[in-house]
């Protein structure tokens, strides 16, 4: 981390501990937030965006005090934010960097786009086998359809 | 008290005669499972479905499924797929409960699919299921506490209809293997040239595709065929190209696949096989149609020795008999 956005992730607040998620792309920091369901969280939260990033123009970085998420909430950020960064701190220094990683398996994150699939007509759910990490190419498990890239919607 | 013993031990019919096991090369274990796709088998799976298959068109009576009952739940209507299982069932000596159309289901009441199969796995050994949603069967199959055969399940899979391409291909060309497979008509809809090209990918074809740009073999089976090293070529126009051909494998532009109806219009005659037409053909040439042909096929064909599409619809009674007894663990 350069010196200028680390002191720029000092702008947002530190935390004693929590969980850091830096480096996320600006446009996709609430699509993050939403996945990981932090509106129903009753944690301290502090939400930044926009902020400087040499490395991508402007970043958004999400700071939870005492949480630590689950590798399969962690897995999912990979999904819209595979560059995203994600720091574990306690007592104010980072103890953990977990590396994002997209799960093989994804269960109940994504949405099929076949509107004849039976994942959108039945209480279920969703089920897709990860083909290729670098395009994001899904197989859903049930209609057997693959989506790639943009045609990969988040439930 | 013996007359009821001998009731309950003697499950056979005094008529049926044991099926023999086919001799096959390698030996697996139990094939008691669902069948939903046709990637659900190995190749050594389909081709010991095809070798009990041929054992049964020698003597399709065996009532190897006394005492077993078989759901045939059609949730959309399909009498020609129906009739053949719920043939395969009797011929077998099992009974059929079910229903043909999805109106006479708890399902017109909003029952979800779920909760249907669950209350019909507490009365089957087995489901077969038509549905006419993608994926309905691989969901069935998940929450039912028997083996689920998949009858079809909207524009996805059929993979009994696959077996009994293959088995018909092997009946006809006593091989599987280095055929030339002619695939005509709605390729980019049509769910039984996917799953056959799937299938026969196992056993080095060279593939021909001849269909309109807008009914083209979809890329990410050509990119499969690329990936498997499967020499394929692409047609635009149905004539002397077929003289090579092995297999040549009619489709029917499906009408309810279209969503712009006048895409269908300029397509749906675009190919019509003619009796002329098979001239030149190779002498070993069979034509193959899932069925219901409507124009694709014209009837003069009928009367060539290479048609055999009616042949292969009743191949189908054959491979279900042997699908069923498998996912039954019967064999």
């Amino acid at each position: 981390m350069s010196k200028t956005e680390n002191k720029q992730v000092k702008i947002v607040a530190a935390i004693k501990d929590g969980t850091v998620i830096d480096r996320i792309p600006s446009d996709k920091l609430f699509k993050v937030a939403s996945i990981l369901h932090i509106e129903e969280l009753s944690n301290q939260i502090t939400v930044g965006n926009n902020l400087e990033s040499q490395e991508l123009g402007t970043k958004g970085i999400i700071k939870v005090s005492d949480k630590f998420f689950s590798d399969k909430d962690i897995n999912k950020i990979a999904l819209i934010a595979p560059n995203a960064k994600l720091n574990v701190i306690r007592d104010y220094v980072v103890v953990e960097k977990k590396t994002l990683k997209l799960p093989s398996v994804l269960e109940d994150i994504v949405k099929c786009g076949n509107p004849n699939c039976i994942t959108n007509h039945e209480p279920m759910m969703t089920r897709f086998h990860v083909e290729d990490n670098h395009t994001l190419t899904l197989r859903c498990q049930y209609c057997e359809r693959v989506m790639s890239g943009d045609e990969v919607k988040i439930l | 008290m013996s007359f009821l013993l001998n009731c309950l031990t003697n499950t056979k019919h005094p008529l049926s005669k044991p099926i023999t096991q086919p001799a096959i090369s390698i030996q697996l274990l139990s094939m008691q499972k669902s069948l939903v796709s046709i990637t659900d088998y190995s190749k050594e799976e389909m081709l010991r479905i095809l070798d009990y298959a041929a054992e049964f068109e020698k003597n399709p009576n065996q009532h190897i499924l006394d005492g077993k009952v078989v759901a045939t739940l059609f949730f959309e209507p399909s009498t020609r797929t129906r009739l053949s299982f719920e043939t395969a069932v009797n011929r077998l000596g099992g009974r059929i409960i079910g229903f043909s159309d999805a109106s006479t289901s708890s399902s017109s009441k909003g029952e979800t699919l779920k909760d249907t199969i669950k209350m019909v796995s507490n009365y089957a050994d087995l489901i077969v299921m038509r549905h006419p949603l993608e994926g309905a069967a691989r969901y069935a199959s998940e929450v039912a506490k028997v083996p689920v055969i998949n009858a079809g399940d909207g524009s996805n899979q059929h993979p009994t209809q696959t077996l009994l391409d293959l088995y018909s291909i092997r009946k006809t060309q006593e091989r599987l293997t280095d055929l030339n497979i002619y695939m005509v008509g709605d390729l980019k809809y049509g769910r039984t040239v996917h799953s056959l090209l799937m299938a026969m990918a196992h056993f080095k074809p060279t593939f021909h595709f001849i269909a309109p740009d807008e009914l083209k073999m979809p890329n990410e089976y050509k990119q499969f065929c690329d990936e498997q090293n499967i020499p394929y070529f692409e047609h635009k126009e149905l004539n002397e190209n077929i003289n090579e051909a092995d297999i040549l494998y009619m489709t029917r532009v499906q009408r309810e696949r279209f969503t712009d109806l006048m895409e269908y219009e300029k397509v749906k005659n675009v190919y019509t096989l003619k009796s002329k037409m098979l001239e030149n053909t190779r002498n070993n040439l069979r034509i193959l149609h899932p069925l219901p042909r409507v124009t694709e096929i014209d009837y003069d064909v009928d009367d060539s020795e290479k048609a055999y599409y009616f042949d292969q619809a009743q191949n189908g009674l054959y491979v279900r008999q042997a699908v069923i007894s498998c996912s039954l663990g019967l064999l």
